[in-house]
């Protein structure tokens, strides 16, 4: 794969949004001008069954369509997978993982048994919670994800992903605004201590 | 930066099925007579909810099975309608019988169909077992890379059957394609309808004041001649494709034909396939080439009508080719794609024909990676040197056997 490329690995449990959230992803990074691939794991798909999405963005067209083994980010919507599924997988002494708990970059990093310095926090939960009214992560986890990638606009993501939920959510004004201020809160909030 | 070819075209991120259900929608086809279950994919229910919300005028038909589906799709046609239709795997499979009687009817129907493997054991991932098994059916078979390919192919599918009269299918790989979500130009409606132009039948059963018969019985003295006029058919069809292809690319700027060349000018070995995985080879391709190896890709588009001289000619300047193919053949020798490549370079090259090896692969989804492409690749180099054989009989990339 080409150098600039980044690709991204989702985790989450079935109900959780982690299909939606690189779609979300993918929607948002392309209007911010840059080529995208959005795909879930296929599998039986069961509501707290642990499953898998990801994306490709690159600046250039992306033609390859086999999976992605070593991603260079990886983002955790539930915390209890970390006991259930080898989320660090092909990750490398490069990758990094940004994580939704309430525990330090350290205390992660101990528990995924790589470094620190891979290691991102952020209590995307307790943001949903507040913002949006429910535990859904998968909104703030976007927010985080593109902090952590570091060359992306923050804005043109929010900007598409509120006119994706106007769409969405027409009656419900109060779902999008929550939606945004997550997505905001957790690009402020995550961190790597 | 994403730029679009046409003007007035658009950028879009969507998955395969969403762009083909949007080129049915543009195309708005009288009928469209389908059965959306599992594993018939999402392009039907997409379509089905454009007619409810009144987005295309086309009579929806919820049929009671795919074999109703294409039995009603050729009823529709045969009427003097524009039909289309749209399945994948079992669904695909169940239609078999009405296939070869769309064809021999010489009905224009075009078919959105997503590759995906068929039972036993189930499994609805992608493969390209579905319509290979139908390669011989009498309708042309246009394969798609990725989700633009798909769209830009129903598109001129369209025009293609009508001049043609014979049935076409559109096909993308199941999930690898259908489910990916990726970056597709699309272009406006307006646009859509004056290339795809209105249906014009010769003949119409429902047109009262002409009758005709249709699908009579048809025996010795004349059922030989039929067939031959259908095999004709697709013969005559290799012309209708590059044109409508000529006047596409005229119109919305891509380039297309019977086949895609990606590094072939100068190319030494070089691997032939169909669908997605002819993307990942291309990456393949371009890290090799950086090596200085002389790796080049045919990407097949159109399958049926199968191009065999063009293709001939241009693997007759290679050294040593390997067809990869999505299915296999159960005949003990070579898979579909292998078959019809070699009998090609036989017939027109004759001694003169590059080494041929033949590998399945992706059966039910299985991963193709680029360290696979990139092996066969290097053993197509040692057979190119002289330093490897080159294997005679089917090889199988990812899978285990004991």
């Amino acid at each position: 794969m080409s150098a600039k490329m980044i690709e991204v690995r989702w985790h989450g449990r079935g109900g959780q949004g982690a299909k939606t959230a690189a779609l979300l992803f993918a929607q948002a990074v392309l209007t911010t001008g840059k080529y995208i691939q959005a795909f879930p794991e296929y599998g039986p798909e069961r509501m707290g069954a642990p499953v898998q999405s990801f994306n490709r963005v690159s600046d250039s067209p992306i033609t390859i369509h086999c999976s992605i083994t070593e991603p260079q980010f990886v983002v955790i919507l539930d915390p209890t997978l970390l006991d259930a599924v080898d989320v660090t997988e092909g990750v490398g002494t490069q990758g990094k993982v940004i994580v939704n708990t309430s525990f330090s970059a350290e205390e992660m990093a101990k528990k995924l048994g790589i470094a620190k310095e891979q290691v991102y926090v952020v209590n995307a939960s307790k943001i949903a919670e507040e913002t949006i009214g429910k535990n859904i992560p998968n909104t703030p986890m976007l927010g985080a994800l593109v902090k952590v990638i570091g060359n992306l606009d923050i804005n043109g993501v929010l900007n598409d992903t509120k006119a994706k939920l106007e769409v969405k959510f027409r009656s419900k004004p109060e779902v999008i605004e929550g939606n945004i201020a997550s997505i905001k809160r957790a690009y402020d909030e995550v961190k790597n201590s | 930066m994403v730029k679009t070819m046409f003007s007035k075209g658009k950028i879009v991120a969507k998955t395969g099925n969403e762009i083909m259900a949007e080129a049915m929608r543009q195309i708005a086809p009288d009928v469209v007579a389908a059965y959306p279950i599992t594993p018939a994919t999402e392009i039907v229910q997409i379509f089905s909810q454009f007619v409810a919300d009144g987005k295309v005028p086309t009579e929806f038909v919820a049929v009671e099975s795919e074999h109703s589906a294409m039995s009603a799709t050729i009823s529709a046609s045969v009427a003097g309608a524009r039909a289309m239709t749209g399945t994948s795997s079992q669904g695909f499979a169940l239609m078999w019988e009405m296939l070869y009687i769309a064809a021999g009817l010489r009905l224009p129907i075009v078919m959105a169909e997503v590759n995906r493997a068929l039972s036993a054991p189930i499994n609805i991932h992608g493969d390209q077992s579905d319509t290979m098994g139908a390669r011989d059916a009498g309708w042309i078979q246009i394969y798609s890379e990725n989700s633009q390919e798909a769209y830009d192919n129903m598109i001129q599918s369209v025009r293609i059957a009508e001049a043609a009269k014979l049935p076409a299918m559109v096909t993308t790989d199941g999930f690898i394609i259908s489910h990916c979500m990726e970056v597709a130009e699309v272009y406006p409606d307006a646009d859509v309808k004056e290339f795809v132009g209105e249906y014009k039948p010769e003949r119409a059963l429902l047109d009262y004041k002409r009758p005709f018969t249709l699908g009579a019985i048809d025996l010795q003295d004349y059922y030989f001649e039929h067939r031959y006029q259908l095999a004709q058919a697709m013969r005559d069809s290799k012309k209708i494709i590059l044109e409508v292809a000529d006047e596409f690319k005229k119109k919305f700027g891509r380039e297309y034909g019977f086949y895609e060349k990606y590094e072939m000018d100068d190319a030494e070995i070089a691997i032939v396939t169909i669908g997605s995985a002819a993307g990942t080879t291309k990456a393949v391709v371009d890290n090799l080439r950086a090596k200085g190896i002389k790796a080049g890709l045919i990407k097949i588009r159109v399958y049926r009508p199968f191009p065999a001289e063009e293709i001939a000619k241009d693997l007759s300047k290679v050294k040593a080719i390997a067809v990869l193919d999505r299915a296999d053949s159960c005949s003990a020798t070579f898979a579909p794609v292998y078959l019809d490549v070699v009998a090609a370079l036989y017939a027109n090259c004759g001694d003169k024909a590059p080494k041929a090896e033949n590998y399945v692969y992706g059966l039910g989804g299985r991963e193709i990676s680029l360290e696979h492409i990139e092996e066969v690749y290097m053993k197509l180099d040692a057979v190119a040197k002289g330093t490897k054989k080159a294997s005679t009989q089917v090889e199988y990339i990812n899978v285990r056997i004991k």
